[in-house]
């Protein structure tokens, strides 16, 4: 299943989303950034509540396919402009952590 | 590749919200050379929790990627304060980092783990008041 796939399927508003055909291969929850450098792995999609510019970095580094912002985290514009030009996928849900977590394991 | 090639990188240590520019631009260099992707990952992780730390504690510091026929390897070097106890600087959860560091997600204690994790070889060397020199390795098979 693809990034886009799965944002349209749970219903997800996709904030920023340059690449998204990328296929997604499990999910990973976490907002401590370098827990999650340390142990979401490629392609994974994942949720989290952090919005700061670092979940960029984060992203393109542990190469995951795309980031859920959960509990109806938004996003500056100017990091969906830096999400752009690098090419991160950002989705937002508005539901809690847990609720984007089944949505997302029931889909996927 | 029979030459070694190196990348050298100066990490700002004024500017948080943009560190991990030098990873991110080692990330590119990898995957031009070739580099297995799971090693491009590994590399790349190990050297972004190296600048962070270099942005939160040091002031930022120079990075140099040294990439060779059998090894790549990552050296951090900065003038900050140094590390009084690097066996328990190396401690999962241990972190000096101040709370608007960890506001943002990070100081979870979790880097210079990651960076051992991630790497082959290791070795801090660090005096206090002086700086601090970490150098890292992985190995291509």
């Amino acid at each position: 299943m693809t990034v886009k796939e799965l944002s349209e399927k749970c219903n997800f508003k996709a904030a920023v989303l340059p690449d998204g055909g990328r296929e997604i291969d499990g999910c990973y929850i976490g907002d401590l950034l370098s827990w999650v450098m340390g142990r979401a792995e490629e392609n994974n999609v994942w949720i989290t509540i952090m919005s700061n510019q670092n979940i960029i970095a984060v992203a393109t580094l542990a190469d995951v396919a795309c980031i859920v912002l959960s509990e109806g985290v938004t996003v500056d514009d100017s990091i969906i402009k830096l999400a752009e030009e690098k090419g991160v996928n950002i989705l937002l849900s508005d539901k809690r952590t847990f609720e984007t977590a089944v949505e997302i394991y029931k889909t996927i | 590749m029979s030459e070694s090639l190196t990348f050298h990188f100066d990490v700002d240590g004024e500017d948080f919200t943009s560190a991990g520019q030098a990873s991110v631009q080692v990330k590119k260099n990898l995957r031009r050379l070739g580099i297995p992707p799971e090693i491009i990952r590994q590399v790349s992780i190990a050297m972004y929790e190296g600048e962070i730390n270099m942005v939160i504690h040091a002031g930022g510091g120079k990075a140099d990627v040294i990439v060779s026929e059998n090894k790549i390897e990552i050296i951090l070097e900065d003038h900050g304060p140094g590390i009084p106890d690097v066996e328990l600087a190396m401690q999962e959860g241990y972190s000096t980092a101040p709370d608007s560091v960890r506001s943002l997600g990070f100081g979870a204690g979790m880097g210079l783990p990651n960076m051992k994790r991630y790497m082959d070889e290791m070795t801090i060397d660090s005096v206090v008041g002086k700086g601090t020199t970490v150098k890292m390795a992985v190995y291509l098979s």
